[in-house]
């Protein structure tokens, strides 16, 4: 019989209007422990309105490695930004 | 203030219940089963520290003869003392606490739901808050009656023996003004109670509060009081 | 992908460390910066839950329900501090569970400092004040800590530890604004954790076995005297504002330093200490450990429940 508890990644929505952000990870041996360890741990002082938990086990993550083939081809498309754009000086805002 | 509010001894009552109960669970610290429950025991203690502050408070401003919260915590003797015997019952294991907080919890539910909208407007605008905090604790205690009752065959043998010897001080938890939450009380414990696999003892709720303060009460207030009362009149 | 070549994955390490970045879980890492950063960190959790010790002496006899709900919440905080960074570590791929275990049998340490006893309720300030505050003084350049999980444990322990230096102080400020007998308790806990505050910045640079690799890698951004005297800095003013003496008779301001000047630490007691003989090392670890193995039986119950409820609800389904 193991007392291991599974680990759980835990995601804190600090307000209405903002997003979950992660903030950490919890053991528990359900998700209504991994719930509850997530809001004495990490909304203690009001820290959240909302919180998910997720088996980390469950969660996918992109290879490092892969950094380069999967992020570097955004660079060097300037013209994804207003930035890359000249108006006539008469065009105030846009 | 109108006649219908509580008493200061119905006030002192749930008070001391509130004290007593937060002392016993702050025993767990740094002693816990696992790191984030020495966290979820403290969150249950500052709660009831904050709910008996504030009796205490209301209880010394009704009274009007200037007593503070610390004046009824660290100055009253045993035999002062209000609070129902099951909150002095000792921590024991993590199933005596948790069937004790259980008992306890459903029994805080059903008063302090009674007061939101109750005759006394002081306690209904506590109560307001404390019915959350008491829901929390309340999810907290059955989650875990049920995880222990319903887990491995030890702690099922320790949950089953935690309900019988807690279970005869289930009686004195209510005081003669509170009949109409035992129904109440009832339905949530043997809900609770299936759902842990445990049973609800045949026996009477032998307990007869003792004219006497307890043993348990007279060793829990000598060390909480000690260092306040070794220096009579200073502040901290 | 084939894995680039061990030289490539070094220098790519090197580079992010150079520029200021961050180390992350899933990046390649030296052997030696995940081994350091697992026995750093870890003896870091431990101190913190060790920590909780000293203090929860007290709990049950605080002397107001202000200072007994203060303490409550203090000493949980340094639960939580344990957690945040016990979970930092197993990003490094170790668990818990095997931390803990390295810790009940003693091939991990934690602070010292907590092996010393705290018999008077003024050690409740002075832990507050002097431990707390040289915490604080070693944290907060670890907010920028080159291992990412570990900065932002850092950044959210730092967050909460002002609270705790700040209760502490207070309750220093109250009892030498008291009776004599409550001003004495004051200086006599000054006189006993002054200079075991002073070790927990660790032994001098010059001995410092772990330091320079540290600073190397940024885990580390000062060394230990750096902080010691930082601290006295901070300390000494503050013991002057509330008439206490700081027992240390070499202590005196150097106007040419810009710093104060003060005597050595007793290493030989810190060695000591470290080794096993110090007041409470016994003490703490059985309780820790009796915390430890007494729970076993609920940690079990309660993976055995979710087992049961797993296999109710894969019945219901098929
Ligand atoms: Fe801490
Ligand atoms: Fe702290």
């Amino acid at each position: 019989m193991s007392d291991n508890w599974n680990l759980w990644e835990v995601f804190v929505r600090p307000r209405r209007g903002l997003d979950h952000v992660h903030a950490g990870s919890v053991h528990a041996p359900d998700a209504e422990i991994a719930l509850q360890h997530a809001r004495d741990l990490f909304t203690r002082r009001g820290e959240g309105v909302s919180l998910w938990v997720v088996r980390s086990a469950d969660i996918v993550a992109s290879d490092p490695g892969d950094a380069g083939e999967l992020f570097d081809p955004a660079d060097g498309k300037d013209y994804r930004y207003p930035t890359h754009y000249e108006l006539p000086d008469e065009v105030a805002n846009m | 203030m109108g006649a219908t509010v509580l008493s200061n001894d119905e006030l002192l009552r749930h008070a001391d219940r509130a004290m007593v109960l937060a002392q016993r669970l702050t025993e767990w610290i740094a002693h816990a089963p696992d790191l984030e429950e020495d966290m979820a025991l403290a969150n249950l203690g500052l709660d009831l520290l904050g709910q008996a502050r504030s009796l205490y408070t209301l209880a010394g401003a009704r009274e009007g003869a200037g007593r503070t919260e610390d004046d009824f915590a660290y100055l009253r003797e045993a035999r002062e003392f209000r609070n129902p015997a099951l909150v002095e019952q000792p921590n024991g294991d993590f199933a005596a606490t948790i069937v004790r907080q259980f008992l306890h919890d459903a029994y805080a539910i059903e008063w302090w739901t009674a007061r939101v909208d109750g005759p006394d407007p002081d306690v209904g605008a506590l109560a307001a808050k404390v019915v959350k905090e008491t829901t929390y604790h309340l999810r907290y205690s059955r989650g875990w009656l049920v995880r222990l009752g319903d887990g491995t065959d030890e702690s099922h043998r320790r949950t089953s023996a935690a309900v019988d010897a807690l279970w005869p001080f289930v009686g004195d938890l209510f005081a003669p003004s509170d009949a109409a939450l035992r129904p109440g009380f009832d339905d949530r414990v043997a809900a609770g109670f299936a759902d842990a696999t445990v049973s609800v003892p045949a026996g009477a709720e032998a307990f007869t509060p003792a004219t006497e303060p307890s043993p348990l009460l007279v060793e829990l207030l000598a060390e909480m009081q000690s260092l306040h009362r070794a220096h009579p009149g200073v502040s901290w | 992908m084939p894995a680039p070549a061990s030289e490539t994955r070094q220098n790519r390490f090197d580079r992010v460390i150079a520029a200021d970045q961050r180390i992350e879980p899933d990046d390649w890492m030296p052997e030696d910066y995940r081994k350091n950063l697992i026995r750093q960190i870890a003896q870091h959790a431990h101190s913190e839950i060790i920590g909780m010790q000293p203090e929860g002496n007290w709990l049950t006899r605080a002397p107001s329900l202000r200072r007994k709900s203060i303490l409550l919440a203090k000493v949980q905080d340094e639960a939580g501090h344990g957690l945040y960074l016990y979970g930092a570590a197993e990003t490094l791929g170790i668990t818990r569970h095997e931390l803990l275990d390295l810790l009940h049998t003693g091939r991990q340490k934690y602070a010292n400092i907590f092996n010393y006893p705290t018999p008077t309720w003024a050690d409740m300030g002075a832990i507050g004040w002097l431990v707390d505050g040289a915490a604080i003084t070693n944290q907060i350049p670890l907010c920028r800590c080159s291992f990412g999980p570990y900065a932002r444990a850092m950044v959210r322990i730092c967050k909460e530890e002002s609270f705790h230096q700040r209760q502490g102080f207070e309750i220093m400020v109250t009892l030498c604004n008291g009776t004599v007998e409550q001003k004495a308790m004051a200086q006599e806990a000054l006189n006993r954790w002054w200079w075991p505050t002073l070790m927990m910045f660790g032994p001098p640079d010059t001995e410092s076995a772990h330091s320079q690799k540290s600073m190397q890698w940024k885990i580390k951004r000062f060394t230990n005297d750096e902080l010691r005297q930082k601290f006295v800095d901070a300390t000494v003013p503050q013991a002057d504002l509330i008439g206490l003496t700081v027992p240390d008779p070499e202590l005196a301001w150097n106007d040419e330093r810009g710093h104060y000047d003060f005597g050595e630490p007793d290493w030989d007691e810190l060695r000591r200490v470290v080794a096993g003989d110090g007041p409470c090392n016994a003490e703490r670890m059985a309780t820790r450990k009796g915390a430890h193995d007494d729970g076993a039986w609920v940690r079990e119950a309660a993976v055995a429940h979710a087992e049961k409820v797993a296999a109710r609800t894969a019945e219901i389904a098929a």
